[in-house]
């Protein structure tokens, strides 16, 4: 009989390695379910090689390392992360686009800062803004959804949609069209009820709406798993919701309604599976409170006033930066003490 | 019922009560040693009472207690002490403590005892010792002497006892057996508590996954006379703790770094009620308890009535344990409890569970993995920390970031490890880290005292200093006085003393006087170097530098004294003229001397030793000495061989007395060789040659002297010159020889002025000397061969 000597605790929580990682897996499905359903084969190939990818770039840089593959590749990040970027591509965006962006998120925004923990940006989000700077033509030609298109029997198949991504054959201009989001932006001097009026696209919303329900509900399984804390993803909505309640009570002719801003873009994407990162967010409960409200209202303003229709790349970037000063400021109360600390005592 | 409020965070670990409910509380039958830690307590360990070999009655005190926050121990069983040694105790790090061991007779055998009828008419410290005689500390956690803990000071005003029943680790039911079975015991011991501390508050805290226990608790409070009130709170770890149960009863928080006490509040466990109640109303001492023996290991799981030092091998054989399948053993809860790497280990005052768990109950923990800063961790502290900021600062040893990010008010309850997604030992940690920092307040506590007695000890020196300067002053001032009224008695009345130092002046011989002042003189001087050496010793020592230096100045007074008595004296008396053999006896004996320290002088600056300056001096003046000795010497030998001379005017000796200052020309000559030689062989190794360059000159002197001597000896004697007539083949060789030595003086000139010697100067000067001394040689030679040459013709003549 050998005894073991271990410190306490000797109970651990039933769960898996890369359990975390798995559950926001699972919850961006249906999202990606509803990309494809509306746009096609597109998102799915993408995520599949994305996926492909970063798992090759991660080993490689894992043996580099000197670190024990299977331990690191079994955390799933590299997966999560390779799908979060593939779901804000464009559906048929070209394959080196996705593979320079995986280099990007994979090697130098994670690996290069010590891996998973160690990364003060979203590596994703670092990979998206890159590609978005680097590649803005790539970056910004979306596909209609079916319900757009004349025919629906115009979106392209799988074997289609394979040849589109790499190379073999061009995306038919019938089926390229700007997003709810860009449309809105370059309206030009026309009130809002005009280009409602005229646009075709400004009275298809669904495809983006049925999107963005989906990645509600992932979002709202995580929370019920407590994956994360309602914080970040309620703070940022609601920033948003205010922020552009007020904007387009003020003038609406100019300002799109707050259900626009919180149904179309990546808003949901972002709010629950971006922004909630918990490597790169703040960590107390109050500073995710701060983190989440900026990035909504942020997001707005570049919105309507930055050169982007969409923002939620560069938004939490840019709170990236902001958050560990967050966190030395918005530390919690600890029992028996009168008031939280803030910033960084000298005792 | 009274409110509840909540604290933040906290965990649902699955309970794994059941199992060891499913039967009665149980007996353990004896085993055959008892090992009795003398620390089951926080504080002091107790110091024994008893010695190897006594035979103990059943509650007998065995120890007692060291200070004031200590504990009695008792023998929880009659038997016989077998040993007082160390043994290995139950504790995380898998120490060893000092241990009775008791032997158990089996008689169980009681010690005469007995209960307080009424113990409130009882004085409050007498109330308070019997409960600290019966050796009763906190049974719950850490062990509190619970005397101390009630009996308070007069500035502790409590109005709130709380009674912890919570229990809230999984796996244990000790407490809840005890609330079943014992809670007319329990309620008992609150009514004591409360006696003693008087409290408006009584408050007994169950958590809801124990409702029999909460039932019992109430009917029997119901019977007291005083208001105690059950309270059942929710099934969450750590309720149990005492920080968060109070919070969860009263919603009020002890404020960090302060005790409940503080914040008029005290926290009892149920158990150690009830052993107050058996020590107060039976007299009997804490002597057992009841553990929970637990675990997937165990065939028969239970609670126990087990005597207090009972191995723990010795309940899990009660027990039937599966030794194959036997992993992990653990004291305490699966949450806070550590394991045990003896199963030899005793249950103590503290001991509320035994976990033999399998490996698949307690699997090994999985690899670490990436903190990925989930939060998770911070949801469920209950001291409302950031664990996962505390966990990244602990690994980077950011201490000081660590402390102001409160991290000494982690409680270590593990909740955060338990959620952790990575497997982080987070609770490792946070143990490390704060080790490290109470490590680095010691120390700088050491340093900061080590400093105040460095401090301290330098004002005391400086201070001493200053005193003794000011008692050596006002003697100075006190001897000054006495001085000018002895110099006043002198000069007013008639001389009486003499100096003291100073030998009475015999009349007798005054060259034994002489020597007697000598040795008077020499003594005062060996007496002076004592004085000089116990001066320094004690400046190295730093102490009584006054008592040396008088000492030293008296010494130094008296060496003069007799110094100048042998002066006056040898004045008055001048030593007759020694002889020549004295004289060349003290020239030899200085040569020697001389010799000798040049030796050392030569080793000393080989070894750089720092003797080497003083050998210099010395040497210098042995060299003095030297010179002087042989001058007397010469001078002695000349004046001599005038006398011979002059008194004898015997033309025979002449020639001896020539042959002897030949001898001595040669003797010195060949000596000026070797100095040359040797002074040559220097300057080829490239060593410091000024020292043998100023020997060669001194040398070439001396044999200068020598010739000098001897020519003027021979000058002396004209007449037989002239009748032996010169002997040219002599002064030819002389002259030749001198020639050589002009050249090689030349040769070693050149050389030293090349190479910047300072011997150069002396050499040029013994040049010039013997250039003078050649050209004599010459001119001698000339005359010589001329008065030859005439005496030849004038025989040629005479022949012719």
């Amino acid at each position: 009989m050998a005894l073991i000597h271990i410190s306490s605790p000797h109970a651990h929580k039933a769960g898996q390695a890369g359990h975390v990682m798995r559950q926001v897996i699972l919850a961006a499905l249906p999202g990606l379910a509803a990309l494809c359903y509306y746009f096609g084969w597109g998102a799915l190939i993408n995520v599949l090689f994305a996926s492909t990818l970063a798992l090759l770039f991660e080993a490689i840089v894992i043996k580099l390392r000197r670190r024990p593959l299977g331990f690191y590749l079994g955390d799933y990040s590299a997966i999560l992360t390779a799908l979060l970027l593939a779901l804000a591509l464009p559906p048929y965006v070209p394959w080196w686009i996705t593979a320079i962006g995986i280099f990007v998120a994979i090697v130098i925004a994670k690996q290069l800062y010590g891996g998973l923990g160690q990364n003060p940006f979203n590596p994703a989000m670092i990979a998206y803004a890159l590609l978005l700077i680097s590649f803005p033509v790539e970056m910004t030609r979306w596909s209609a959804p079916f319900t757009l298109l004349d025919s629906p029997t115009d979106l392209p198949g799988l074997a289609d949609s394979v040849a589109i991504i790499f190379g073999q054959l061009q995306l038919p201009d019938a089926v390229t069209m700007a997003t709810p989001l860009d449309t809105f932006k370059h309206k030009g001097a026309i009130t809002a009820d005009e280009l409602w009026a005229q646009s075709q696209l400004m009275n298809g919303l669904e495809p983006w709406q049925g999107i963005s329900l989906a990645y509600l509900a992932g979002g709202v399984y995580l929370l019920i798993r407590k994956v994360y804390t309602w914080h970040i993803p309620v703070a940022m909505l609601f920033a948003m919701f205010m922020i552009s309640g007020f904007f387009y009570g003020s003038d609406p002719s100019n300002f799109a309604s707050p259900m626009f801003h919180l149904t179309t873009g990546a808003t949901m994407l972002g709010a629950f599976f971006i922004a909630t990162d918990p490597v790169t967010a703040a960590t107390s409960n109050k500073g995710k409170l701060i983190f989440g409200a900026s990035l909504g209202i942020l997001v707005y303003l570049i919105r309507n006033w930055g050169n982007y229709p969409d923002a939620i790349a560069f938004a939490v970037l840019l709170m990236n930066l902001v958050a560990p000063f967050l966190d030395y400021y918005t530390r919690p109360r600890t029992y028996g003490h009168k008031q939280a600390q803030r910033g960084i005592v000298r005792k | 019922m009274s409110r509840i409020w909540s604290f933040h965070g906290g965990i649902h670990p699955a309970e794994n009560k059941r199992q060891s409910l499913q039967r009665p509380l149980e007996t353990v039958p004896l085993p055959k040693l008892l090992i009795l830690p003398l620390q089951q307590h926080i504080g002091a360990p107790a110091t024994p009472l008893v010695e190897v070999g006594d035979k103990v009655l059943k509650g007998q005190p065995i120890a007692e207690p060291t200070g004031h926050v200590s504990a009695y121990l008792h023998a929880p069983t009659s038997g016989t002490i077998t040993a007082i040694d160390c043994s290995p105790i139950p504790h995380p790090s898998g120490m060893e403590g000092l241990c009775i061991q008791l032997e158990p007779d089996g008689h169980e055998r009681w010690i005469e005892h007995s209960g307080v009828a009424d113990f409130r008419s009882l004085d409050k410290t007498e109330l308070a010792n019997t409960i600290r005689r019966a050796g009763i500390s906190g049974m719950g956690g850490a062990g509190f002497p619970t005397a101390v803990k009630l009996h308070l000071s007069d500035d502790h005003i409590v109005n709130t006892l709380i009674i912890n029943g919570v229990e809230c680790e999984p796996y244990i039911t000790a407490d809840d057996v005890l609330m079943r079975e014992r809670a007319e015991s329990i309620i008992g011991g609150i009514e004591i508590a409360a006696h003693l501390i008087k409290p408006t508050h009584c408050l007994i805290g169950i958590e809801d996954n124990k409702p029999e226990a909460a039932m019992a608790l109430t009917r029997a409070a119901r019977l007291s006379e005083l208001d105690i009130e059950v309270v059942v709170v929710p099934t969450k770890y750590p309720s149990g703790g005492e920080k968060q149960l109070i919070k969860l009863l009263t919603g009020v928080e002890v404020p960090s770094g302060r005790i409940p006490a503080d914040i008029g509040i005290v926290v009892q466990n149920v158990s150690t009620m009830a052993a107050v109640e058996r020590a107060v109303c039976h007299g009997q001492p804490l002597i057992s308890r009841i553990t929970t023996l637990t675990g997937e290991a165990l065939a028969r799981p239970g609670n126990l009535e087990v005597l207090l030092g009972t191995p723990i091998q010795h309940l899990l054989d009660h027990c039937g344990v599966d030794n194959q399948h036997l992993n992990r053993l653990v004291m305490g809860g699966p949450m806070m409890g550590y394991s045990l790497n003896d199963p030899q280990i005793p249950v103590i005052k503290t001991s509320n569970c035994v976990i033999a768990a399998t490996a698949e109950e307690f699997g090994e923990p999985p690899p670490a993995q990436n903190c990925i800063r989930c939060g998770q961790c911070e949801q469920v502290c209950p001291a409302e920390l950031l664990p996962q900021q505390l966990y990244w600062f602990a690994k980077g040893k950011e201490f000081d970031k660590a402390l102001a990010h409160n991290l000494m008010d982690c409680i270590e309850c593990g909740a955060c490890s338990y959620v952790c997604p990575s497997n982080i030992p987070l609770v490792q940690y946070y143990r490390f880290a704060k080790g490290e920092i109470r490590r680095e307040q010691f120390d700088q506590r050491n340093a900061e005292q080590a400093r105040i007695r460095f401090e301290a000890r330098e004002a005391r020196l400086e201070q001493e200093k200053l005193d003794k300067a000011a008692k050596r002053k006002a003697r100075a001032e006190a001897a000054a006085r006495a001085k000018a009224e002895q110099n006043d008695k002198s000069s007013a009345g008639p001389t009486t003393s003499s100096i003291p130092a100073t030998p009475p002046v015999a009349d007798s011989d005054p060259q034994a006087q002489i020597k007697s002042l000598k040795t008077a003189a020499a003594v005062a001087r060996t007496k002076l170097k004592k004085a000089e050496k116990a001066l320094a010793q004690a400046r190295d020592d730093g102490n009584e530098l006054a008592t040396f230096e008088t000492a030293v100045s008296d010494a130094t007074a008296k060496v003069e004294a007799a110094q100048q008595a042998l002066r006056s004296a040898e004045q008055q008396n001048p030593a007759p003229a020694p002889t020549l053999a004295e004289l060349k006896i003290a020239a030899a004996t200085a040569r020697t001397k001389l010799n000798k320290t040049e030796k050392a002088l030569a080793d000393a600056e080989a070894k750089q030793a720092p003797s080497a300056d003083k050998l210099r001096a010395s040497l210098e003046l042995l060299r003095g000495k030297a010179e002087t000795a042989q001058k007397a010497l010469e001078q002695a030998q000349a004046s001599a061989s005038a006398d011979t001379i002059s008194d004898n005017a015997a033309t025979e000796h002449a020639p001896i007395d020539i042959k002897a200052l030949k001898t001595a020309a040669s003797i010195a000559r060949t000596k000026l060789k070797k100095a040359q030689k040797a002074l040559d062989q220097a300057q080829a190794d490239g060593s410091d040659t000024s020292e043998l360059a100023a020997q060669l000159a001194q040398l070439s002197q001396n044999a200068e002297h020598a010739q000098q001597a001897f020519a003027a000896a021979e000058a002396d004697q004209p007449a037989s010159a002239s009748t032996t007539g010169p002997d040219l083949k002599a002064l030819k060789s002389a002259a030749a020889i001198a020639r050589t030595k002009v050249n090689k003086t030349e040769k070693a000139l050149a050389d030293a002025e090349t190479k910047g010697l300072p011997a150069a100067d002396s050499l040029r000067t013994a040049l010039v000397k013997l250039k003078a001394k050649a050209t004599a040689a010459e001119q001698q030679l000339a005359a010589a061969t001329a008065t030859q040459s005439t005496s030849e013709t004038a025989d040629s003549d005479t022949a012719g």
